[in-house]
């Protein structure tokens, strides 16, 4: 299929159409932020019959980093914070890096972790160590690379977080989802196989899809139909770039560098295995180790909603504090600024009227 | 909760700039409008902008062009025929002197093809680390060739949008140079003076407001109007023109055209009628992929975008420069 027959209005219309006599109510979730942000650029929602609701699930990095993080890298004195641009303007519980830059905190925003290598051949450099097995291999590959150039003044914040650990936990808190919209890109490092678990000990299905409107009406009429023949299972909607197996080479580089460890999810609390630290062979390269940082702490501001939106159990615009005392110009919680959150793809997408 | 500071969003001319403008300059300097040119006088328009584009030079154009273009098409946007412009340069000490005869030459050069001549200007050097090689502020004169109003207030619904061609060339171009990402071909920036173009299309009862799309893009531009005349506006997206390379960056940066900047782009409000301004337009060397990319409509309150899928999707004021995003 030609790429632009993802977006073709004739077929999104046959999906669509197909798609309108389903009636027995379903909650699916899409897992990654960057599907929220499909769904609401295309507008989907609006396409589906009442009966399907779509939830956002804990897949954009910057939401279910613990805030605390923020101010820690805020309160740092005498370094450069290399970061995606996505954090920067995430709400601590005292300051954002935007404000922190605005009071003199050299920050930087990068589009590849190897700029901040860059960056740490003329000063102390942090790379906030933000995002999913997508992200994860390019820092790890850039610290090998720092290893090799024996650039000293570089350093991670580790606070990578694993997707399937996510999924398990969530399934546990939350058991009213019937089935997985699977991230695209994720999927393409860890490979199909990372959910068998899925079906095998929760007895959900999912299906792995692509970003473009047509992908993602693919994998709701899937899940559809493995619901009415109740046949849950994995399958992948994005063959196109994911395999059973995913990217060995980007595994193997992953886990050279790093290791799992306890890792805390905003919204989720502590989960094992659920993050990835440095290996002790390279610890050196460990910001919380080099700058004596302590664990990160959750904290919700009060009568934010975040965690219940992370874990499915309310949309956005259910939370009271949406569009009026949490928007993109005053956020209560990172779900609002994240260019991947699901209150922020809400506001922007979503509101009836946008008068503001 | 820290004390309010100014933050690099405020500088983004979206919706923190205008509300810096909204609740101190306007009230304090008593302005009759938020516009950036004003007319005082007798068909006498001024104006005045900053640049302070980093890097300096990047594919397509450079610092000392973007200031001469960006002053004459502030001037143009009101139908003036830009005349003079004034130079005022703040110079990081350090800076290589070839760079200032580059950038003085790239003045020089832009200023005669928009025909307008720098009649004064200032220079100051400030420390080393105080600035970034050079900032620029240009202030302009023109003239109105007749009596000539451009206003959102002559805006009525059925009022058709106009652009004069791709979106978003500007900010990626500047985007890729800045980051070094190595995309080939470089995408290149649109700066353009607009003047002419718009004399091509003026005297016109039927064109009613002209703007040019820069910082905040077309979205900012459509807000701000809805913001000023309470009418709703709907895009079309299949027919607004982007580049594909462009709209494949875009994606994989999670950056939305509608909000880049551009500076060699204006969108045209007129009366639907026929479609001879769209012509006109067309025929000009910067009009060349001109299309009608919306409609002032009461049918929506707000401005919308209406997907290749049929589905309307909101395009609010964003409250500062969009960011790229992690994966």
């Amino acid at each position: 299929m030609d790429s632009r027959s993802y977006r073709d209005p004739a077929l999104m219309s046959a999906l669509t159409t197909c798609l309108q006599d389903w009636e027995k109510p379903v909650s699916i979730m899409e897992v990654c932020g960057s599907h929220t942000m499909a769904i609401g650029r295309w507008g989907i929602r609006k396409l589906l019959p009442s009966s399907i609701r779509l939830l956002s699930g804990p897949g954009c990095p910057v939401c279910v980093t613990p805030m605390s993080m923020i101010d820690q890298l805020a309160g740092l004195k005498d370094v450069t914070i290399a970061t995606f641009g996505d954090l920067i303007r995430v709400p601590g519980e005292r300051i954002s890096l935007e404000k922190a830059r605005a009071q003199g905190l050299d920050v930087q925003i990068i589009y590849s972790p190897l700029e901040a290598l860059k960056i740490a051949r003329k000063r102390k450099t942090i790379l906030a160590g933000i995002g999913f097995e997508t992200t994860i291999p390019g820092i790890a590959q850039t610290v090998l690379e720092a290893e090799r150039q024996g650039i000293s003044d570089f350093y991670v914040y580790p606070a990578f977080k694993l997707i399937p650990p996510a999924l398990k936990a969530l399934l546990k808190i939350n058991n009213s989802i019937d089935g997985f919209i699977l991230p695209g890109h994720v999927s393409v490092i860890i490979g199909a196989r990372a959910y068998r678990f899925l079906p095998r000990d929760f007895g959900r299905g999912g299906v792995i899809t692509g970003f473009e409107p047509v992908d993602i009406m693919l994998a709701i009429s899937r899940l559809l139909k493995q619901l009415k023949n109740g046949d849950c299972k994995i399958e992948n909607e994005y063959s196109r770039v994911v395999n059973e197996r995913g990217n060995n080479k980007a595994q193997d580089i992953i886990y050279k560098v790093f290791q799992p460890e306890r890792a805390l999810w905003r919204g989720l609390g502590w989960l094992e295995n659920s993050g990835l630290g440095f290996k002790p062979a390279y610890e050196r390269f460990d910001a919380r180790l080099v700058f004596s940082l302590p664990p990160l702490e959750d904290y919700i501001k009060s009568g934010c909603r975040c965690p219940d939106v992370l874990r499915g159990v309310i949309i956005p615009s259910e939370c009271p504090l949406f569009g009026s005392n949490c928007n993109p110009a005053h956020p209560l919680g990172s779900c609002m600024v994240s260019s991947e959150g699901s209150c922020a793809a809400y506001f922007k997408y979503e509101r009836n009227s946008n008068e503001c | 909760m820290s004390a309010e500071i100014i933050t690099l969003g405020h500088g983004s001319g979206t919706g923190l700039t205008r509300k810096l403008i909204l609740e101190i300059f306007q009230p304090l300097f008593a302005m009759p409008s938020l516009e950036d040119a004003a007319q005082v006088g007798e068909r006498t328009i001024i104006t005045t902008d900053s640049y302070v584009v980093k890097p300096l030079f990047f594919p397509g154009s450079d610092i000392g062009e973007l200031a001469v273009n960006g002053t004459v098409n502030d001037l143009a946007m009101k139908g003036a025929r830009p005349a003079f412009l004034m130079i005022s340069m703040i110079i990081e000490e350090g800076l290589p002197m070839a760079t200032l005869k580059k950038i003085a030459g790239s003045i020089a050069s832009a200023a005669r093809k928009a025909d307008v001549k720098v009649v004064a200007g200032d220079t100051k050097v400030v420390e080393k680390g105080r600035g970034d090689g050079i900032y620029i502020t240009s202030s302009g004169i023109g003239y109105l060739p007749c009596d000539l109003e451009l206003s959102t207030r002559l805006i009525r619904k059925g009022d058709m949008i106009l652009i004069n061609g791709t979106i978003g060339d500007h900010a990626i171009a500047v985007i890729n140079a800045r980051n070094d990402f190595g995309l080939t071909p470089a995408p290149q920036s649109d700066c353009a003076p607009l003047h002419e173009i718009v004399s091509n299309l003026l005297p016109d009862k039927d064109i009613h407001f002209l703007r040019d799309a820069t910082r905040g893009g077309i979205a900012a531009i459509m807000n701000e109007v809805y913001a000023e005349t309470g009418l709703g506006i709907i895009l079309e997206e299949e027919r607004i023109p982007v580049r594909r390379e462009i709209e494949a960056v875009c994606e994989m940066l999670g950056l939305d055209p509608l909000y880049l900047a551009n500076e060699g782009k204006m969108t045209v409000f007129c009366q639907n009628n026929d479609e001879h301004i769209l012509r006109k337009m067309r025929k000009h060397p910067l009009g060349r992929a001109a299309a009608i990319i919306g409609e002032v409509t009461d049918s929506v309150k707000g401005v919308y975008l209406r997907t290749l899928m049929g589905g309307l999707r909101p395009c609010p004021m964003i409250e500062s420069d969009p960011l790229p995003r992690i994966c």
